[in-house]
């Protein structure tokens, strides 16, 4: 129970650690955050902005972790599920290691709809896909410890774990990307857009194989 | 793949001010004939340098009869904008369309002094994908490469109206056309936008047979060339409004839109009005209600001159027309430059306040009468045509030939090609200067310029001046 302890307080950690490292991700959205407030000449809609693009990261990962919590009402397909959940989160990481296109889809939503475009961006990097195996270990440490309760209540607390899990990470990546908008837009201008700006897509892909491989790990060593 | 954006990609217009100077300028080679093939010189802009203001390199295609006119970058400043998220595209490879066969070059210039051709596009893959002839301006937008063409489908570039069409900006493979709704737009020229706000504005000249073999006295003295301007949805890729400047204002030619994308205005240079011989600069906004609307702001008043001095074509209307051929903004949206290609001028306006511009400096060259000299004593072809602005705003470039066919109509009498610079003053004011002459190669005329790292008329900005 002490190692379960452990674990869990490791994946919560998880779940902030990697909302901060999509908060600081340009491709997550702060340098729109930067742009509005500049655009309207308020303050004030750097806030409203960062909100927006919370809002659609927030939505982006209830889109991709609240169908997981209901298949996880599956008990004896548990181990098969994240096997599974890690080999998808794998291959969304190939995919993008292996597609290395200056990406065009993003580019046409109008740049007012923010929390639209936020979470196409999101989808479209697999950051929703980057919790599951998180989310999952979470879920089967959680069962365990509840142990042969009802479905019904386990598939609550799953649901329950989704939203926290898909709160604090969002929480965690609007302060990230919220703390480096406002510092380039208060203090250092926008010389330091393009210098803090690197290219972090195989680094993101790699991450995303390397999660994958997490979760079917540890589904495979009971974790 | 870069690991950091390209240094010379700028979130503000402010920030491309303050980077390194120009080294390199690229610059069209016109064999007018056909008889040789067309090229892009590399001129040396180093004052440093041993050989400064010499063409230092040149490519010269594989083809003839092209007709190399404007040109431009495979990416530029627009690649910061926050809505793709990726900014790691290189500035390295200048797109050259051929505005007579419809061929584009790909020509890499990462080191200006190997500048080579990285891909040829024939023209039969550009028919096909768009329907679309005679590519023309080029601008890096949010989907790719976006290029303005002048003809549509058949010979004569008739078939359909012309348009833009989307090229990738890494493959330089053709995507297709851009308009979904065109409204009445049937004829193009140039188009420039404004990214964050979302609109483009287009132009109009003329089409194809109104231009590639001369200009048509009779087209222009019924008003048949482009006098419209048309604004869109970028994203929409929808006409949402035309502004017809009236049919008088013939050729509205080059869109200038203020760099600093807060600002809701730009400029559109027409060649001349008919009822006058005047050359005219507009200038577009947008009102509070979301409306677009334009005035004139700007008239430049022909010269009367004996019709001895006068080639055919003018002899019946005993007076120079100025011709306001080009136009060019400054980053810091300050200095409209405007090319009076007939008088043989170059007017500099102080466009602070857009809607009452300042004549703020003059620099006489050329002209269709006038024939001024140069500082340096040597004669200067045709008039000032094509200009280029310095990032840093303190450097006026241009070359002199229009097109190919026109000049030989308004100046039967002139040949060859060259580039000069000017100073600008601490406030205001323009200086030719005296040892910057570039003689093009026996045979070559010159037309538009590129400056290493962008200049005023490349470069489109995410984000606004602080």
């Amino acid at each position: 129970m002490i190692l379960d302890e452990t674990s869990l307080t490791a994946l919560w950690w998880a779940v902030i650690l990697s909302g901060i490292y999509h908060g600081i991700n340009p491709g997550m959205g702060w340098p729109l955050a930067v742009s509005a407030g500049l655009m309207e000449r308020r303050n004030s809609a750097l806030p409203k902005a960062l909100g927006l693009l919370a809002l659609g990261h927030l939505l982006a990962m209830l889109a991709i972790l609240l169908p997981f919590s209901l298949m996880t009402m599956l008990l004896i397909w548990e181990d098969e599920l994240r096997i599974g959940a890690g080999l998808l989160v794998i291959a969304m990481g190939v995919y993008l290691l292996i597609n290395r296109q200056h990406p065009k889809m993003l580019a046409r939503v109008h740049p007012a709809r923010l929390a639209l475009w936020s979470f196409l961006a999101a989808m479209a990097h697999g950051a929703g896909l980057m919790l599951v195996p998180v989310y999952l270990g979470i879920c089967a440490i959680d069962a365990s410890e509840v142990g042969h309760q009802a479905a019904r209540t386990l598939m609550a607390g799953n649901v329950q774990n989704a939203l926290a899990v898909a709160f604090i990470h969002t929480a965690a990546m609007t302060m990230a990307g919220g703390i480096l908008a406002t510092v380039i837009y208060f203090w250092l201008g926008l010389k330091f857009l393009s210098k803090t700006w690197f290219n972090l897509d195989v680094i993101w892909a790699i991450s995303l194989i390397l999660v994958g491989i997490f979760g079917v790990y540890s589904a495979y060593s009971g974790h | 793949m870069n690991m950091r954006p390209d240094p010379t990609f700028h979130a503000t217009a402010q920030l491309a001010m303050q980077a390194p100077v120009e080294n390199y300028g690229f610059t069209v080679m016109l064999s007018p004939d056909g008889e040789n093939p067309d090229g892009i010189a590399v001129v040396d802009l180093n004052p440093k340098s041993k050989t400064y203001g010499q063409i230092v390199h040149q490519v010269i295609v594989p083809n003839k009869g092209d007709e190399f006119h404007h040109f431009g970058w495979n990416a530029c400043s627009s690649a910061l904008s926050p809505l793709t998220g990726h900014a790691f595209l290189e500035r390295r490879y200048l797109i050259v369309p051929g505005i007579r066969s419809s061929r584009i070059y790909i020509i890499d210039v990462k080191d200006p002094l190997k500048a080579k051709i990285h891909k040829t596009i024939e023209p039969e893959e550009l028919f096909k994908k768009t329907g679309y002839s005679r590519p023309h301006t080029i601008h890096c937008g949010p989907e790719g490469i976006y290029v303005s063409t002048l003809g549509g489908g058949g010979e004569d570039g008739t078939n359909g109206p012309p348009g833009i069409f989307i090229m990738d900006c890494e493959t330089f493979d053709i995507i297709g056309r851009y308009e979904m709704d065109r409204g009445p737009q049937d004829k193009h020229y140039d188009f420039w936008w404004n990214l964050p706000q979302d609109y483009m504005v287009s132009s109009e000249w003329g089409l194809p047979p109104q231009f590639e073999n001369g200009i048509v006295p009779e087209d222009l003295l019924s008003n048949k060339y482009g006098h419209s301007i048309h604004f869109w949805d970028l994203r929409k890729r929808k006409n949402v409004q035309t502004i017809d400047f009236g049919e008088n204002y013939q050729m509205a030619l080059e869109v200038r839109p203020a760099h600093d994308p807060a600002k809701s205005y730009g400029f559109c240079g027409v060649v001349v009005d008919t009822t006058n011989l005047q050359g005219a600069i507009f200038t577009w906004w947008r009102d509070d209600d979301g409306t677009w609307q334009a005035k004139k702001t700007i008239t430049i008043d022909p010269v009367p001159t004996d019709a001895d001095e006068l080639p055919e074509l003018l002899k019946g209307f005993a007076a120079v027309p100025p011709l306001v051929t080009d136009i060019d903004l400054s980053l810091d949206d300050k200095y409209l430059y405007v090319a009076c290609w007939g008088l043989g001028e170059m007017h500099q306006y102080d466009v602070s306040d857009p809607m009452n511009p300042v004549l703020s400096g003059k620099v006489e060259l050329g002209g269709i009468s006038a024939h001024h000299k140069h500082p340096n004593g040597k004669d200067f072809a045709y008039g000032p045509q094509m200009v280029e602005i310095s990032r840093d705003g303190k450097r006026v470039y241009w070359t002199n030939s229009l097109y190919s066919s026109w000049d030989d109509q308004f100046y039967p009498n002139d040949s060859g090609g060259q580039m000069v610079m000017a100073h600008v003053g601490e406030n205001g004011g323009l200086t030719l200067d005296k040892d910057f002459y570039v003689d093009f190669p026996k045979g070559y005329r010159s037309h538009q310029i590129r400056l290493e790292g962008g200049d005023c008329s490349t470069d489109s900005f995410c984000y606004p001046n602080v």
